[in-house]
């Protein structure tokens, strides 16, 4: 097959076509969200979950019939998916199934820097990672081969450098088949009481014993010879990164993240006279092979902090920790002139409301002019996060805290704190704003259950913010436009915060980059409707 | 290890930074190189600053430019000249929005491929290859204004002693 420059993602998403993956589902989240794109391209059949729980059980169903499956979320999505993640350890799988986990070291578009491998580590979930496009095909096909064996999920973690980065690679030939999905009982393996989890747990961990036996002599793990004097081990996207700041040194790349070969790490130190580790983001190599009593030297506490490059290893391998020249002074997005949520950010400065925010597009409403944003923490917190501040502040203040989330964040976890909002309501009621656009805006213009689209922007049922609120019992559940009356929505917005009300604003305007898009599927929809699914397309 | 070129593409999220990169990336790989290309692009359709990092020769490790080690510095917005001036080399080459004039642009939005055409004049890939790389990229019915906008860029380019860029 011929070579092709392609993303870290698009070589994942097309591994799993030519692995035969029955089922992708995720969630949309920077650096992961083209994977599920790709694969549904190519012609995988592809899905967004509500969120990224949801994503990972039905997955889990899928694999537990014997099909092989893909989820993908990136980083703080594996929190949201991390109770099935725990569990499915214990169950494990019959047919293959593999997380990708995608970190963003440096926060290019996230909200911390959390290290996945420790999820591998906590959970006892096997983990392989890839440092290229060639490596995140080849390590995805096996990873699914691993989990077909071990009947065991696979994470594999991946790094915004090496889902972004596009570098060449080849696909291989097609996987044989996987058996044909079909029902086996096995109540003692699938049904987590805790008589069956006692055994599953000793289980899983003879496993993993295993696994780390094959790990031990992974051919997955490179070794380049060096003049002997320094030996560094490395993982992911820092192994390039070491190769090029470091011609001279030997090298020991991981890839087996989990279970961490220790004994092939203590016989690469032994060869060498001085043997760093070098991993992007947290020391977790290191305070591994530390506890195996390992001679080996951390980074240096500051290198702990964003991405590695060639100059920072440079740095790393000098000992130099003098202060590194600052990054070039970027300028921060903000919202489109045209967005719709001007007028809302408007009115909320305006009335001076303390704004409990949430994660989307519309955190930019942060940003000057507004500055009209008090917390953001995780996708859905904006509703727990403005009843807390309701529960305790003094009248006055709690008069002014709103609750603003956008509609994708909505379905994936705001609506818990909706059912949360009519069940403790405060004394003075709460204000919830949900500026639906139509589309999950940030991450690129993904559907979601609201849009009443599926991934491949075809029919599919449609999930209502209003008549979910109306449903919970909420008070007052209205619908605006902020852009066609601003003024109006400025004397709700006062009345509602002056009264005792629960109230859901529904400030409905599509994004004005995805307006044309939205029409132009809906009109395709209307089409094929209107020729009963039977015209040529 | 064996000489790399290192271009950085810089610009303001909407200008088509990412795509030339792309385009030049593609042309390296048409030529027969090995190619890497880095980008962060997780908020870039908000204005925000993107830059996007190509590098190619024999064999490329990582696939990001190291900082001040830029051969060539792609600016696509004037704001961003003096921030992103750090990625360049000692005598590296800037290539700046105001390298051609815009009022003589074909169509305003094809400065990124006209600026890939200043570009190209100072890297050993033969034309054919980059309006191959710039026709795969972009479709049919704006391939005569772009071509417009290379041949423009690189034949500006060919024009301007060293000195003057």
């Amino acid at each position: 097959m011929q070579r092709q420059l392609m993303s870290g993602d698009e070589a994942v998403a097309f591994a799993a076509v030519d692995a035969g993956v029955a089922l992708g589902t995720g969630y949309p989240g920077t650096p992961s969200t083209e994977i599920l794109e790709t694969f549904a391209e190519a012609g995988g059949h592809a899905q967004w979950a509500p969120n990224e729980k949801v994503a990972f059980e039905v997955g889990l169903g899928a694999a537990f019939a014997g099909a092989r499956v893909l989820v993908t979320m990136k980083h703080v999505g594996v929190n949201v998916a991390a109770d099935p993640l725990f569990t499915s350890a214990y169950t494990g799988v019959s047919g293959a199934f593999v997380l990708v986990a995608a970190d963003d070291p440096g926060m290019s578009s996230s909200q911390n820097e959390q290290d996945s491998r420790r999820y591998a580590v906590a959970a006892g979930i096997p983990m392989i990672e890839p440092s290229n496009s060639q490596e995140a095909y080849d390590f995805l096909q096996a990873a699914l081969s691993l989990s077909e064996r071990f009947k065991l999920p696979v994470m594999l973690r991946m790094t915004t450098r090496v889902c972004h980065s596009k570098t060449l690679m080849e696909r291989r030939p097609p996987l044989p088949a996987a058996p044909a999905p079909h029902f086996v009982r096995d109540i003692a393996g699938r049904v987590m009481v805790p008589g069956y989890a006692r055994p599953a747990h000793k289980r899983l961990r003879e496993r993993l014993a295993e696994i780390l036996k094959e790990n031990e002599a992974s051919p997955l793990n490179a070794e380049h010879p060096g003049d002997g004097k320094l030996g560094i081990v490395t993982n992911g996207i820092a192994y390039k990164h070491v190769l090029e700041a470091a011609p001279q040194a030997s090298v020991l790349r991981i890839a087996t993240i989990h279970p961490f070969p220790v004994e092939r790490v203590r016989a690469f130190a032994k060869s060498v006279e001085r043997c760093m580790i070098i991993e992007e983001g947290d020391p977790v190599f290191f305070e591994q092979a530390r506890a195996a009593g390992i001679p080996v030297e951390n980074k240096p506490e500051m290198f702990r902090f964003g991405e590695l490059s060639v100059e920072r290893v440079r740095r790393i391998v000098a000992g130099d920790v003098s202060p590194e020249p600052p990054p070039p002074r970027a300028t921060p997005p903000r919202l489109c002139d045209a967005c719709p949520y001007h007028p809302v950010y408007d009115t909320l400065r305006r009335l001076d409301c303390i704004v409990a925010g949430d994660i989307g597009c519309y955190t930019l409403g942060v940003m000057e002019p507004y500055r009209a944003m008090d917390s953001c923490v995780a996708m859905g917190a904006s509703i727990g996060v403005g009843l807390g501040l309701r529960h305790v502040l003094p009248e006055a203040e709690a008069r002014r805290v709103v609750s603003i989330i956008g509609d994708s964040t909505f379905v994936h976890t705001g609506v818990n704190g909706l059912i949360e909002m009519i069940y403790n309501p405060p004394a003075t009621g709460h204000v919830l704003i949900v500026l639906d656009n139509g589309t999950t805006a940030m991450t690129g213009q993904q559907e979601h259950p609201g849009t009443g689209r599926s991934l491949d922007h075809d029919a599919a049922g449609k999930f209502s913010i209003e008549g979910f609120a109306r449903a919970c019992g909420v008070d007052q559940v209205d619908i605006v436009d902020p852009v066609a009356d601003p003024k109006g929505f400025e004397e709700l917005l006062k009345n509602r915060l002056a009264s005792n009300d629960l109230s859901v604003v529904v400030a409905r305007k599509p994004c004005i980059l995805a307006a044309a898009d939205i029409r132009g599927w809906d009109k395709q929809i209307a089409e094929k409707a209107a020729c009963g699914g039977g015209c040529p397309t | 290890m064996s000489h790399i070129v290192n271009v950085v593409v810089a610009g303001l999220g909407g200008q088509g930074a990412i795509k030339a990169s792309d385009i030049l990336a593609d042309a390296a790989c048409r030529a027969g190189h090995d190619v890497k290309k880095a980008e962060i692009h997780g908020m870039s359709q908000r204005g925000g600053s993107v830059t996007s990092d190509v590098r190619y020769g024999k064999k490329v490790l990582s696939p990001m430019v190291p900082h001040g080690e830029a051969d060539f510095l792609v600016v696509l917005s004037p704001d961003q000249v003096e921030v992103q001036r750090p990625v360049l080399r000692p005598h590296g080459i800037l290539i700046g929005p105001d390298f051609v004039d815009e009022n003589e642009l074909p169509n305003k939005r094809s400065l990124n491929v006209a600026l890939l055409g200043a570009l190209s004049h100072h890297l050993d890939i033969p034309e054919a290859i980059w309006m191959e790389a710039v026709h795969a990229a972009l479709p049919k019915r704006l391939h005569e204004v772009n071509d417009r906008a290379f041949r423009m860029g690189r034949e500006k380019a060919a024009a301007t002693p060293r000195h003057h860029r």
